[in-house]
């Protein structure tokens, strides 16, 4: 019972991931793009989650955590290049 | 496991759900007509998908094995503060690069504002 739930969630996640990865192909702008790659970062998150819960193991509880960070540094670092056109601003000339 | 049936049920429950409100953001974003719509369906209910996931790992973690996992209400914490955040830097960049908003948008207050103190691009 509890099994399949498990395998029914992470189904699910599968198919969010796959809709996401259709409005990455035909997005018409960046932005479309970047939030469709956020979201499917944070779905992986959860489907890490619950693979963990089914191989009745904690190893894989940090990859969650890090996984989270890269999502939210690479979107900024997107969004950053989108507004200014640079990521890392030099330091100015006097 | 344990012998108790119903603890563990609470938390494949919650994320059953979480998987459901999933799919339901992932609908979202491929119906919605422009950027900004998408990004309120995108940051949103993925935000809550992925915090009911995580609280049903953690509380299956705490019926099951009694195991408190501090790995995991950090990553809970983390992802609530800086989804909405990401989302919100993210759509900025993105009227600031003039993306078009859909056909059927009847008002855009901003407008006004960023044409009067004259924005530039450059720094």
């Amino acid at each position: 019972m509890i099994n399949l739930m498990l395998i029914t969630a992470l189904t699910l996640f599968g198919v969010a991931i796959l809709i996401a990865l259709v409005r990455i192909i035909l997005g018409p702008s960046l932005p479309d793009r970047v939030i469709a790659l956020d979201m499917i970062g944070v779905n992986l998150l959860s489907g890490i989650a619950i693979i963990s819960v089914l191989y009745q193991t904690k190893a894989f509880l940090e990859a969650i955590l890090i996984l989270g960070i890269l999502a939210f540094i690479s979107t900024i670092a997107f969004s950053k290049y989108l507004e200014r056109g640079v990521i890392i601003e030099r330091k100015r000339k006097r | 496991m344990s012998e108790n049936v119903s603890d563990e049920f609470i938390g494949a429950l919650l994320i059953l759900i979480g998987s459901i409100i999933s799919v339901i953001s992932a609908i979202g974003i491929i119906r919605f007509p422009d950027v900004y719509s998408r990004s309120h369906a995108g940051t949103k209910s993925a935000t809550l998908a992925v915090l009911l996931t995580l609280t049903g790992c953690f509380l299956y973690f705490w019926f099951t094995e009694s195991f408190i996992s501090v790995r995991l209400l950090l990553g809970i914490v983390f992802v609530f503060l800086t989804a909405p955040v990401s989302g919100h830097l993210i759509i900025r960049a993105a009227y600031r690069a003039k993306v078009k908003m859909a056909e059927v948008t009847v008002e855009d207050e901003l407008k006004e504002v960023l044409h009067e103190e004259d924005y530039t691009n450059s720094p």
